[in-house]
């Protein structure tokens, strides 16, 4: 934070800016600190996420995609949905926003070391994922963990985010891609239907394992009872919750879970976490 | 630290000596209710009051406040990038405070500096120049239950100095550095004054009439209390105005907003108030508290369940406001109880 004070963002250039699904409803923005400090400041792990500032519009906050394993800039893949994403839509590069963060906890990267990861997308939940493989496949991290199981669905070919780092994935890495689209498409020849119905197919083993769950609620509801088939016990699933929030520092009181504030104490929290909460979110 | 005795007609130097340093406000008549405000005069203060309309919360969480500036302009190097607010210019008292009032800052303190992350600055900037003299309660209202909440009508938690009021004289009682400064150049207090204070305290003490019980809460867990058939009741007559959250002084929730006029804009933060369905309002439209009880079982868990899990100590101190104001008459008291027994 700067100047010691959580409110005040860093200023940041919008390096780059394109649109990430062919309804144009996400684009991804690649942004970089105007100070170099400020860079180093803002130390971050996946599954954290920042309020992304522009003056005049507000704040919103946004899942980090990009992993501090990838350097300085950071990657935001952002849904035009109200006043101050519609801003951003219409921004472009060179313009100055701002960056509000790292916000929250990351998903626990160092409890899932030695154990079988298996990861369940769907629509652009993908975001802190796709920070998440990024981070496990890296050299540095990678022989700590043992097999990545990557499931990952959107409803039509031209709403699947990051494209070219999943072929990446699937051709040069040795974790287990499993893409999937809604109904069948031309040219298609991956997984046809819902993220709950490839889970079932895979019935990934909840051995020595652990999950990360984020997508839609209506994909949640429906993947909980393929694990539960499989053996996976709540402490083994963790999941990403979505709250509205303005401080995203657990003082404003709104995002709050009973107890828990999504924005400080979340957003990631195990099922075993959640199952002893009112269902606020 | 030693008693003071100040004779109230000696009130003006005492005002004057402390509008030296600060700029002082305390409850002052307004229309048939007390009110805080601005006082430079003996004249303005009086003693013979149960409470203040609105809590003093403002002075350190203003009802609206400006936390960044910036240029609205994209050709300005500067432009588009916020800078902070600097803090309160000049140190404030708060005389004649209740204790009541003074320990709902302390409760805060819990929620607004939490740790090195979230530690909000423009809290911290006016708790630290901010004077806090009490004046203990002579007739608490019947509405009052302090002292079943850790607090009461002598409370000195929060405070620099108490203030007993024993009729021509005050009795002042330092109780930080900051206070025993102020109190230093007075008269040490005879006996017999310090123990009539200790009598009124007993004797306002007994006036509480409400006592509340809180022990099964505190057993309860969250999801219990959460589930309990009270809610499906308790919350019908509530019109989910949220004057409670205005008048309460214990009560911090705020919304962020950008302001733009011309080249100027700023950022400030609102009083919010978790009774208002857009508190919680998705941008998708799914609402997490979309419904009525929702949110009225949200401001009592808060305050009576949440608040001691996280932070270690009860949202509420019992000034009672919340059951004068409500216009359908909800008793904070009995909402509590209700949680406390339970069918």
């Amino acid at each position: 934070m700067r100047n010691n004070n959580p409110y005040l963002p860093y200023p940041v250039r919008i390096k780059r800016a394109e649109i990430a699904t062919e309804d144009k409803s996400l684009r991804t923005f690649e942004l970089e600190f105007l100070y170099k400090e400020d860079a180093e400041a803002f130390r971050y792990l996946p599954g954290q996420f920042a309020e992304l500032s522009v003056p005049g519009y507000g704040e919103a906050p946004i899942g980090i995609a990009s992993s501090p394993t990838e350097g300085d800039t950071l990657l935001f893949t952002v849904s035009k949905a109200g006043s101050l994403t519609t801003k951003l839509h219409s921004m472009s590069e060179g313009d100055i926003m701002g960056v509000r963060g790292p916000l929250g906890t990351s998903y626990p990267l160092e409890q899932m070391e030695g154990k079988n990861v298996v990861i369940l997308a769907g629509g652009y939940a993908v975001t802190t994922l796709r920070s998440t493989m990024v981070w496990l496949l890296h050299p540095d991290n990678r022989p700590k963990y043992r097999d990545i199981t990557f499931v990952y669905g959107a409803r039509t070919p031209g709403m699947i985010l990051y494209k070219d780092l999943l072929e990446e994935w699937e051709t040069n890495s040795d974790a287990n891609i499993h893409l999937t689209i809604d109904n069948e498409a031309p040219g298609w020849d991956k997984h046809v239907g819902f993220v709950p119905q490839v889970a079932e197919k895979i019935a990934p083993s909840p051995e020595n394992a652990m999950a990360l769950v984020c997508g839609p609620p209506v994909m949640i509801k429906f993947t909980q009872p393929v694990l539960d088939k499989c053996g996976w016990q709540s402490d083994q699933i963790i999941m990403s919750l979505e709250n509205r929030m303005k401080c995203g520092v657990g003082i404003c009181g709104r995002c709050n879970v009973g107890p828990h504030y999504v924005c400080k104490d979340g957003p990631v929290f195990s099922k075993a976490e959640l199952d002893g909460l009112p269902k606020e979110y | 630290m030693q008693d003071k005795i100040l004779d109230k007609s000696e009130m003006d130097t005492f005002l004057e000596r402390l509008g030296q340093e600060y700029d002082v406000h305390a409850p002052v008549p307004e229309k048939g209710s007390v009110e805080w405000a601005p006082v430079t005069s003996s004249r303005d203060l009086v003693w013979e009051f149960t409470n203040t309309g609105v809590s003093p919360k403002r002075y350190v969480f203003p009802q609206t406040e400006c936390m960044m500036r910036f240029t609205n302009r994209s050709d300005d190097p500067e432009g588009m990038i916020l800078k902070e607010e600097p803090g309160l210019k000049r140190r404030q008292a708060l005389l004649n405070i209740r204790p009541c009032d003074a320990k709902a800052f302390r409760v805060l303190d819990r929620v607004y500096c939490q740790d090195e992350k979230s530690n909000d600055v423009y809290w911290r900037d006016k708790r630290e120049k901010t004077l806090y003299l009490g004046l203990a309660c002579k007739s608490p209202c019947p509405t009052c239950f302090c002292t079943s909440v850790f607090s009461g009508p002598h409370h000195e938690e929060g405070l620099d100095v108490l203030l007993v009021d024993l009729g021509e004289r005050l009795l002042v009682r330092p109780l930080t550095e900051k206070g025993e400064t102020i109190a230093s150049p007075l008269d040490d207090a005879p006996e017999e004054a310090v123990q009539e204070a200790a009598r009124q305290k007993e004797e306002a003490e007994a006036a509480i009439q409400s006592k509340v019980d809180m022990e099964n809460i505190e057993a309860r867990d969250v999801m219990e209390l959460y589930e309990a058939p009270m809610w499906d009741r308790e919350y019908e007559s509530c019109l989910n105005c949220g004057v409670c959250t205005y008048v309460c002084p214990t009560c911090h929730c705020f919304d962020i907003q950008d302001e733009t006029q011309g080249e100027q804009g700023r950022r400030v933060r609102n009083w919010d108030t978790c009774m208002s369905w857009l508190f919680t309002y998705h941008t998708s439209g799914h609402n997490p508290r979309g419904t009525k009880k929702d949110r009225y079982r949200q401001r009592f868990m808060h305050k009576f369940k949440y608040m001691p899990v996280k932070f270690d100590v009860i949202g509420c101190v019992g000034c009672g406001r919340c059951t004068t104001r409500c216009p359908v008459n909800i008793d904070v008291t009995e909402v509590v109880q209700g949680m406390n027994e339970q069918e």
